[in-house]
């Protein structure tokens, strides 16, 4: 990447001016961070930069949730900076997440002077040290010389490969000391090696595996967006005739429209999708990583299944679940490939025939569709309705960014994605507060889409201050609070499995009294506030938020309390155990009554005959 | 569970060390013993870890290890086609009468004393983790004062060299 950057001869400059430089050689458009002491210089150069521009966050969380809405909406490295100290913790948690999701994001911290490292000075913090265990690499710089390369490497280790966050902390001093700055500088980088080719031996078993099988499906993970691979893999679903299901963070990664797509798997994924799983007999596992939300009790999950399993980690392989047939390499590689070996032996007359498990799985789709039901009375607002209602008015080119919690199962649920990177959202970490911020990076990386923060009431709370962030910087988000007056997912919890002892989930922001009034607060900050308390109300509220796109909008939507995320497969359990609603497990047609594997095999025998 | 040596080639910069540690650390794998040290390249450093774990924990140690940018190569050496060692300061309480015995003992150990006092003797012994114990074992009745073991190293029998081989693919 460095090497396609334009060539600068040797400068003589200062550490943060070789900073400066470096971003701006690596085409970084946006950093979003807060000043303070150890991080001064940089701050400095940067005021001059015209290539750079500096979004002033309100809280380095946010500047970290920012930089990685950037990123998952784009494929492009999100950058954000922070002073040393709590500057760089409050950075942890938003890096944390990148982890998690593979989000390629760098940030950077001031560190005290290098003299000072160890002794406990003025807002010093061993960043280095704290995130160790949270990013794919990080640095600690105390030699002015070093920035370009650690910079450029930084880049490099973040995008490429398995994409994550990369820490660089200088010193105080090394901003302050004079150097020189030329480009591209020398990687230094003899243990990385991020990409394998995917072995021909693996893929050729692979097709064969297709080949034979009788009850395929593809389990697509977030790696297949992050890589880039949904066109490819949209072809060779398309090849294959092979049912998928793709994960929370892969929504997108083919289109929901498309008539091979079952859904979400998972804790709270569609019946088909769980289900299919369930009675495959081959997994065709591209950039996922076998979650414990998505399998379930693990010993149970998929039992008669053999795995083909496709990661550019090659620890993700064998990790959770023993691949029969591990393929390291970049997920897009391992599909053009994949796609050329079947095609190959269908040329050959090897052709899977998946005719009756197709008309099983769409047979499950059809009798078990996602739903809900309208509340009682008809006079309160389903939540599921309003975040239906919001994907079906703005659109598959929108930008969909949901909190943690019930709200991103439902937004992850009823929204139609029929592209990728449409859905951001927080998935393995489950970091409440991601939306506003990460919303926000995202609509600065795509100034011309809508973006919709759908979010909770108490996700809300934890990192609205980023609307002053916003308004000041002409970044017109859209927000639905999706208000139902609780930490809902526990209180959903509390509900099933407590015995309806609600300890500490009422946040009382519209049951009773509305501590904070989100209408009044989103005009406090600038934001034109809505409000929708009636089912009557939904579409034309919505509608209104779509006419402003000058400042940020923020609706609170209030909705039934009580509504809960359907079908669940409760926690620790196998995922046979899934409930369609409360205390109900889906109702099998009397062919399938016995929905054990048998009963599956001779339904697909008898279906074969009849052809 | 069982005991498994991962020679570990690490760039030789500041923190590689703790990476590695909390790496074992975060993933619950359990270290035996690490030693730590320079090789016959001033860039590389090499590390010997034991670790107690079973066949499948143990390929994701090395895969996780393997991902870490430090980390330029890990091997396992299996014990009987590698050199392995751990060395042993002990400090024994002697008398006139106790002292001949000790020193019979070193004797037949192979092992050397390295500091006399009027009522203890320090030994060094070199060895395998079984010789060790049992030195140990026959020194107690005397009284053992004081001691300390280093981690354990160990090298390939043979004349290939992995750090060759490390370079090379750099």
């Amino acid at each position: 990447m460095a090497q396609q950057a334009r060539a600068k001869a040797p400068a003589g400059v200062t550490g943060a001016q070789s900073l400066v430089l470096a971003l701006e050689a690596m085409d970084v458009d946006t950093v979003f961070g807060i000043p303070g002491g150890a991080i001064l210089p940089a701050y400095d150069p940067l005021l001059d930069s015209v290539k750079v521009r500096h979004i002033l966050v309100r809280h380095e969380q946010g500047a970290g949730h920012a930089a990685e809405g950037y990123a998952s909406a784009t494929g492009k490295v999100g950058v954000c900076m922070a002073t040393s100290g709590p500057g760089a913790t409050n950075l942890v948690t938003a890096i944390a997440d990148a982890y998690m999701d593979s989000v390629p994001i760098v940030a950077i911290t001031g560190q005290v002077s290098s003299a000072a490292i160890g002794t406990d000075a003025f807002q010093e913090a061993d960043i280095r040290g704290i995130t160790m265990p949270i990013t794919k690499h990080n640095y600690l710089v105390t030699d002015a010389s070093q920035i370009p390369r650690v910079v450029a490497e930084a880049f490099h280790i973040a995008s490429t490969g398995r994409p994550g966050p990369v820490l660089v902390d200088i010193s105080k001093d090394a901003l302050q000391a004079r150097t020189t700055f030329s480009w591209p500088p020398k990687f230094d980088l003899p243990g990385y090696r991020p990409v394998a080719r995917p072995h021909n031996k693996q893929i050729r078993e692979a097709a064969r595996l297709i080949a034979q099988a009788r009850r395929p499906v593809f389990y697509v993970g977030g790696g297949v967006i992050r890589a880039g691979a949904s066109q490819a893999l949209r072809e060779f679903v398309d090849l294959t005739q092979i049912p998928v299901v793709t994960t929370l963070m892969a929504r997108g990664a083919v289109p929901d429209s498309h008539p091979l797509h079952l859904g979400m798997p998972g804790m709270h994924g569609s019946v088909a999708a769980v289900t299919a799983l369930q009675k495959a007999d081959l997994l065709i596992t591209l950039g996922a990583r076998f979650d414990d939300r998505v399998t379930g009790q693990l010993s149970t999950f998929a039992p008669e299944a053999k795995v083909i399993h496709a990661d550019v980690d090659p620890a993700e392989i064998s990790k959770n679940r023993t691949a029969d047939v591990p393929i390291v390499g970049d997920v897009l590689d391992v599909i053009q490939e994949l796609k050329g070996a079947v095609a190959a032996d269908q040329a050959a007359g090897h052709s899977g025939d998946y005719g009756a498990w197709q008309d099983l799985t769409a047979g499950w789709k059809s009798t078990f569709p996602l739903g809900y039901s309208t509340p009682e009375g008809g006079d309160t607002v389903a939540p599921q309705h309003v975040i239906e209602r919001i994907g079906a008015i703005s659109g598959p080119e929108s930008v969909y960014v949901a909190g943690v919690g019930q709200h991103q199962m439902w937004a992850a649920q009823f929204v139609q994605y029929e592209r990728p990177n449409a859905w951001l959202n927080s998935g393995g970490l489950g970091t409440m507060g991601y939306a506003v911020p990460a919303a926000m990076g995202a609509k600065v990386a795509q100034p011309d889409r809508t973006v919709w923060a759908i979010d909770g009431d108490g996700c809300f709370q934890m990192t609205n201050q980023e609307l002053a962030t916003c308004v000041i910087n002409n970044i017109p988000i859209k927000v639905a609070i999706i208000n139902n007056s609780s930490l809902g997912m526990v209180r959903q919890w509390q509900s099933l499995f407590y015995n309806e002892r609600y300890s500490n989930t009422d946040l009382h922001t519209s049951v009773g009294s509305r501590i904070p009034d989100f209408v009044k607060l989103a005009e406090a900050y600038g934001c034109v506030g809505l409000r929708c308390e009636r089912p009557e109300d939904v579409d034309a509220t919505i509608k209104k938020a779509m006419e402003i796109n000058d400042v940020p909008v923020v609706v609170d939507f209030v909705v039934h309390r009580d509504a809960m995320v359907w079908p669940m497969v409760p926690a620790g359990v196998s995922n046979d155990a899934i409930q369609v609603a409360k205390d109900t497990a889906p109702q099998w047609d009397r062919e399938d009554d016995e929905a054990d594997e048998q009963g599956v095999v001779d339904q697909l025998e008898a279906g074969r005959e009849g052809r | 569970m069982s005991k498994h040596t991962l020679s570990v080639l690490v760039e030789n910069k500041p923190g590689v060390l703790a990476r590695i540690a909390a790496l074992f650390s975060r993933r619950g794998f359990n270290i035996d013993s690490l030693a730590v040290g320079p090789t016959e390249h001033p860039e590389i450093s090499r590390m010997t870890v034991v670790v107690d774990v079973e066949a499948l924990p143990l390929e994701q140690v090395t895969k996780q290890l393997n991902k870490l940018v430090e980390v330029l190569k890990v091997v396992e050496l299996e014990p009987t086609a590698s050199v392995q060692r751990e060395i042993l300061l002990v400090k024994v309480r002697t008398d006139l009468h106790s002292r001949s015995h000790v020193l019979e003992t070193v004797q037949l150990f192979r092992a050397k004393v390295v500091d006399v006092a009027s009522d203890t003797l320090t030994i060094e012994v070199t060895g395998n983790r079984d010789k060790l114990s049992a030195f140990l074992e026959v020194l107690e009745p005397f009284g053992v004062k004081e001691l300390v073991q280093s981690g354990m190293v160990a090298i390939g029998r043979g004349s290939r060299s992995i750090t060759d081989r490390a370079l090379r693919s750099a």
